[in-house]
């Protein structure tokens, strides 16, 4: 049976060493350049034609538009409008990662937890920034509550802190454990197949299944990861 | 949605679409991508809350081990962070299975919660 986590291994296709750091570009970088060209492709070409009635690739433009603007509208308000090109981004590039991920003999960059954490930090800075640019120094205040009593403040600060601080962790963690999980499973169902022979049909049906299921997540990690984004950029701009 | 020039008919459409929409809205809250199927919103919640816990943990770690090697104070505001990180584990969870949101704060999150019920995570 094939090793299931080989399929996360990282291989170098154009060795490259620059002042000795390795920037070879490997197959997460082909996979990276591959789904940002696909996306620039669908969306340039899909609405060349600017119908007002839109035909078929048009309006499958227009769905994902609508759905992380009115994302961000729920969720951060009108003055979230102007970080709409950014969101969009980021919810198309997840997401066309975990779809392709899922074509056979391709690679999943959001298995790999140094991605996610790459965008979630960015995501967690800007964020961070623009609390301090709206708020200024008002904007630590979030992190002792209204109300509470003052003798509270050593402890509720510390733990506020924390828990503002596993932001970029954990939403890199959720979309890694959730890909690698995935993936790992079909490899090992896949290997059942080939090894119980004619009894490999029942493996085969669970097989199908869970490859309807893994396109569901890579469609459900991809909104969870934009609209805990949404989450806190509307926290930095409003601060409640 | 702002295409209203293109006479009555148009327009006619462009508000029963606005009234179905609310209606929609109104029936299913947000949660019209979650509910894609009970066991995919299962499985994400439950890896929800493994991740917080583990993840406020690790962090919190993380944080007093370079306080304590800053500090020079080894290893004792390591062990202390372990525990504010396990606090900040529970409260995270305490707040995914109340339903309300990610934001800091958790007094504001469920005064929050308490106004607005439909607004889930």
């Amino acid at each position: 049976m094939a090793n299931p986590v080989e399929q996360f291994q990282i291989e170098p296709l154009v060795p490259l060493h620059i002042g000795g750091v390795n920037v070879s570009f490997t197959n997460s970088a082909l996979l990276m350049v591959v789904s940002v060209t696909l996306v620039t492709a669908f969306l340039t070409l899909s609405v060349r034609g600017r119908a007002l009635v839109p035909g078929r690739w048009q309006s499958m433009a227009e769905v994902f538009y609508e759905f992380v603007g009115n994302m961000i509208r729920d969720n951060v308000g009108s003055e979230g409008r102007k970080f709409f090109p950014f969101i969009f981004s980021l919810f198309m590039f997840v997401l066309f990662g975990n779809l392709l991920g899922l074509v056979p003999y391709s690679f999943t960059y959001t298995s790999h937890i140094i991605v996610n954490f790459g965008l979630a930090l960015t995501v967690f800075i800007g964020v961070t920034i623009i609390g301090f640019m709206r708020h200024g120094t008002h904007y630590l205040r979030m992190f002792f509550p209204h109300g509470a009593p003052i003798l509270t403040a050593p402890i509720l600060i510390p733990i506020e802190l924390i828990s503002y601080l596993s932001r970029p962790f954990s939403l890199a963690v959720r979309l890694f454990a959730n890909m690698t999980v995935g993936h790992i499973m079909l490899k090992v169902m896949g290997g059942f197949v080939v090894a119980l022979g004619v009894l490999g049909v029942l493996p085969f049906a669970f097989l199908s299944a869970i490859t309807v299921l893994e396109f569901g997540i890579a469609l459900l990690q991809a909104y969870v990861f934009t609209i805990l984004c949404c989450i806190y950029l509307n926290d930095a701009i409003h601060m409640h | 949605m702002s295409s209203g020039d293109e006479g009555p008919n148009l327009d006619d459409l462009g508000a029963r679409l606005q009234a179905a929409r609310a209606r929609e809205a109104a029936e299913t809250g947000q949660d019209r991508v979650r509910s894609g199927g009970g066991n995919n919103a299962g499985m994400g919640l439950g890896f929800r809350i493994a991740i917080e816990l583990v993840v406020n943990i690790v962090v919190g770690t993380g944080i007093g081990y370079l306080l304590d090697w800053w500090l020079g104070t080894k290893p004792w505001l390591m062990v202390v962070f372990v525990f504010l990180g396990a606090a900040a584990g529970v409260m995270n969870i305490y707040r995914v299975a109340k339903g309300l949101d990610d934001s800091v704060g958790l007094g504001q999150a469920s005064r929050r919660g308490k106004n607005d019920q439909t607004n889930g995570p």
